[in-house]
Formats: structure tokens, sequence, C-alpha cells
């Protein structure tokens, strides 16, 4: 037995290989293939279950109905001015939390337990909680809290559906963002700091000079992971809004939702699954490439 | 006298970090805080905390439920057999290309890590109307597939990166002792790696719990887990927030502690590694 591996080992260690990567691939392959042509097949047909015999091929017409209905355009929209305000508010909180935590010299560690929790709970459990204990109007602890400094009681839900949905979700999302910036922060050279300090540098500018260059990888991270996952928000606005008032909260996942399962119209849903696709891939695909860019550097 | 002045200028930083800090967690805190008060306390405002006849009436009636323990045993099987099978599909490949790398390695890495990038709302009419045909609808099967493909990516990832680390010198020790690869993988890698498949099983069983969209959409009784039965409380039958935060807690806690563990494998794995 040759105590090396020659050039037979090598060539007998990449077969195996293949055939180790098979079932992985193959199972990634089916998941996003076979539905996804499925839903764009359905996307060109005229199909409604409910009336069922009825089905034909429709040709554009799920697209054309779906762009002429101010409420895809509303999803969108909504979709977008989410994501936007829970990355904001998870970058710049999460950044100051990171700030804070590293600089503590007491517990660190029960601080960073006491931080990522958020992120372990449950999404619905996450805005049923909100909802219920702190935004309700007349008996949440936010109302009452907003009284002892003299502001009426504010019907969250009723009046800025969005912008509590979207609250829920950066509370959600802000521990995530939190931890990863600490990690980042805990790898930087100390001696750097150092030097700056001894050179005389401001807080405030050591932030801007040191601190935030060196975060610029970690916040494009957050910004691509959070958003695979702000795309497809469901559970928060399932529990508490459905969708409403009106559409006000309703995003694309929702949008479809609410077109295949409760309208049973699934010609739309499908088009309207393949453009939320489609917007995915765009967006990844720019990600992708500032993520490429700031890996290699 | 260094130390001392740099103690008093990190004060006021870590009053303010443990300031943030259960202002974070403060949603959490109260709901937990409520869950112990009778339904006539926990809605009373100004909130009490003295006076209170602390109970645990609610946890009781939220257990003596049977749908709750129905939904505890799915969540449980559900995210447990995701996971288990999300694992066994992961190992080889990771093995296969930390130790076997191709030219096409790099691509497929990235093209396994452009799946998550595929909403799960794109797919949903196909996925429901297959399993309407295939009567797997309100299946715990069903969500398990969706919920081990969903995951996969993250657990190749991250066993990837944790075999990465294993040093070529103890692998190609064990191949001058003429191990065989079978031998080389379960007696030589895989006890090397164990932590590493325990925080990827950790971390997978997490996201797998706390998934919503499969589990809501694709299960109504027989397979609804903890996601499904909290949302139960959404529809407006009274207040009773006790309760609720009761059987919130009981939906949380067992990811809550495991969270609490891994939260270092969290960075990691939903970094892809990229952070360190």
């Amino acid at each position: 037995m040759s105590p090396t591996i020659g050039k037979t080992g090598a060539a007998r260690l990449n077969s195996v290989g293949r055939l180790m990567l098979v079932p992985s691939v193959g199972a990634l392959l089916t998941w996003m293939v076979i539905p996804l042509a499925i839903t764009i097949w359905l996307s060109f047909q005229d199909y409604r279950l409910l009336d069922a015999d009825q089905r034909h091929f429709a040709g554009l017409a799920n697209y054309r109905g779906l762009f002429a209905d101010p409420a895809f355009a509303g999803a969108i929209l909504n979709t977008l001015l989410l994501i936007l305000f829970v990355l904001a508010a998870t970058i710049f909180g999460g950044i100051l939390i990171a700030l804070l935590v590293e600089a503590a010299r007491i517990g660190r560690s029960l601080l960073r337990v006491l931080i990522i929790s958020p992120f372990f709970v449950m999404p619905g459990v996450s805005a049923l909680l909100w909802k219920n204990l702190l935004m309700q109007p007349i008996s949440g602890l936010l109302g009452w809290l907003g009284g002892l400094i003299g502001l009426a009681p504010f019907d969250w839900f009723a009046r800025q559906p969005l912008l509590s949905v979207s609250i829920i979700v950066a509370w959600e999302w802000l521990p995530f963002a939190a931890l990863v910036f600490l990690t980042a922060l805990q790898s930087f050279d100390a001696e750097q700091k150092e030097a700056a300090q001894l050179d005389g540098a401001s807080g405030l500018s050591m932030f801007r000079y040191l601190t935030l260059p060196h975060l610029a990888r970690s916040i494009t991270i957050v910004i691509m992971m959070e958003t695979i996952f702000l795309l497809s928000i469901f559970a928060e606005i399932f529990v508490t809004t459905g969708g409403g008032p009106g559409t006000a909260t309703t995003n694309v996942a929702y949008l479809i939702y609410t077109r295949a399962l409760l309208q049973y119209d699934v010609g739309a849903a499908s088009a309207a699954g393949v453009v939320a696709v489609v917007i995915a891939n765009v967006i990844a695909f720019l990600f992708a490439r500032a993520v490429g860019r700031s890996l290699d550097s | 006298m260094a130390r001392r002045t740099s103690l008093s200028r990190a004060a006021p930083a870590t009053l303010i970090a443990w300031l943030a800090a259960l202002l974070v967690a403060f949603p959490l805190l109260w709901a937990l805080v409520t869950s112990f008060k009778p339904e006539l306390d926990a809605i009373q405002l100004p909130p009490r905390l003295r006076g209170v006849d602390w109970t645990l009436d609610n946890y009781r009636e939220v257990l003596a439920d049977g749908a709750y323990y129905r939904c505890a045993l799915n969540s449980v099987l559900i995210a447990g057999g995701a996971t288990l099978a999300a694992l066994m599909l992961a190992l080889p490949a990771a093995w296969a290309m930390a130790f076997a790398p191709t030219r096409r390695t790099r691509g497929l890495l990235l093209w396994m890590l452009s799946t998550k990038m595929l909403p799960p709302v794109g797919l949903l009419v196909p996925v429901y109307l297959i399993c309407r045909d295939l009567n797997l609808l309100d299946t715990r099967a069903a969500v398990i597939a969706m919920l081990c493909v969903g995951n996969l990516p993250i657990a190749i990832w991250m066993l990837y990166a944790h075999l990465r680390e294993v040093p070529a010198a103890i692998v190609e020790a064990a191949r001058m002792d003429g191990a065989r690869l079978l031998d080389e993988i379960v007696q030589v890698l895989l006890p090397l790696i164990l932590p590493g498949i325990a925080s990827t099983f950790l971390l997978n069983f997490t996201l797998a719990w706390n998934e919503s969209f499969w589990s809501l959409n694709l299960t109504s009784t027989q397979a609804a887990p903890l996601t499904a039965f909290i949302a139960g409380f959404s529809a407006p039958q009274g207040l009773f927030w006790a309760k609720l935060s009761a059987a919130s807690m009981l939906s949380i806690a067992p990811v809550l502690v495991i969270g609490w563990f891994c939260q270092r494998q969290l960075v990691q794995g939903l970094t892809f590694g990229a952070v360190k």
C-alpha cells in the first residue's frame, strides 16, 4: 500500500467527492428548479382553484393585471419601505450597541445574552407581545409611558400600521446586527487604536476614520443577509394586521399569500411570485457584487 | 493609576450599555413578568409590581390545553427532523468541498448560497398545489422537507468552515498510517469537528423552530407547530394577556436557551464565516 496519495488517489478522492455532492446538489436543484418552473408556467395560466375547469392559457394577462393593480405597486413599495426602515434602524442601533458593549467593563457576556435574546424569539411571538403588551392603545405600556409625559394614547396599528410592523421587525433584527458588529469590533487591531489615541485623535474622528472603515464589510454583510430575510417577512404581518388596514401593511409576500390561499387565484399569485423572485435576484446581484468587492479587498 | 482612570472612564459607557441592553430585552422581560400575573393585574395601568397575586395559573392553563402539547411535539419533530435531514445531506457535501476541492468548488458554494436568495413566497403556489395533490397538506413530512432544503445552504457553509479548519497534517498523518477513506472520516475527522456539528445542529434547529412561512401555509391542525399555535392567539377572543405571555414564554424558552449558547455560531453561520 502506498503511503502517499498518488495521482490515482487524488482522482479517486475527486470521484468520491463528486458522489458525496450528489444528494445536496440534487435536493437544492429539485427544490429550486421544479417549483420555480411551475410558478413561471402557472403565471401564464388563468387558473382559479374554485373554478378549476375554466383553466386555460392566458398569455400575459396575469402580469398585465398585476401591474395595473394598485395593490401590487403598493405591496412593492411596502416591501421596500419596510426593508429600508429596518436596515437603517438595525445598522445605526447595532453599531451603537456594539460600541457600548465593547466599551463596557462589567458583565459583558450577560450583556450579550440580553441583547441577542430577541433574535431567538419566534416572529409571531414578538409581533403579539409588541401589539398587545406594548402598543395596545388602551392598556399597552407605551401608551401609559406616553401619558406620563402628556402624550395622548396613540393607536399604533390604526394610525401608523407599516411603521408599527417595521418597529417590531427592527427589534427582531437589531440583535443580529449588533452581534455581527461586536464580533467585527473584537478583531479590531488594538495597536492601531492606541497609536491613533497617542496621536490625539478624538473619539469622533477615530470612529469616522478607523472604526467605520473597519466595519464596512460587516455592514455590507448585514445588509445582504437582512435583505434576504426581510424580503419574505410574513408572520409579523399575519398575526398583527393581516395586511391591513386596507393594504397598508401588505408586502409582496403577503400579497401572494392572499391571492393564492385566500382568493384562490393561482395565476395572479404565480405572476406575483415570479416578480418577487426577479426583484430578489436583482437585489441579490447588486449586493453580491458589493460583497464580492469587499471580500476581495 | 492608569487602570483606575480607564475604569472611571469606562463607568458611564458600562452604565449606558446596561441600559441599552435592558431596553432591547425589555419586551421579553415584561412578558415574563406579565406571565406570572392574574389577568386582572396584567392589564392594570399603571403597571403594578407590588401587591400582585403572583401565580402559575397562566402556565397551568396553557399546559392544560391539549393543543399546546400537540404543537410543541410537532415543533420538536419538525425542527429536529428537518435539521437532522439537512445535516445528513450537508455533511458529505461539506466534506467533499473541503477535502476534494475542484476548480468548481468555489462556484458551487456560491451557487448554494444563492438559493437562499430565492424568496420562499415565489414557490408557495406550486409547493402548495403539489402538497395538496400528494395529500401532504397538514403533514409534518411536507414542512420537514421544505425546512430541510431551506436550511441546507447554511448547514453546508457552517460545516465546510469547520472542516476547513482541520489541520492538514492530522489528515495526512492518518493517511500515512494507511487509514482508508471511511476510517479517516469516521475515526479522525468526525471527532474533530463534533463541536462544529453540534453548533450547526443548534443554529439550524433554532431557525427551523422559528420558521413561520411554510408552517403557517402548509399546516392547519394535525401538523401545526408552535408558530401556528401562537398565531392562533391573534384572533381577538378577548384580552388574556397573561395567558398569551405564558404561552409565548413556553414557545420560545427552548430556543432562547439554545441561542444563548450558540451566539458565536450564529454570527459565523448567518454571515457564512465572512465576519470573524
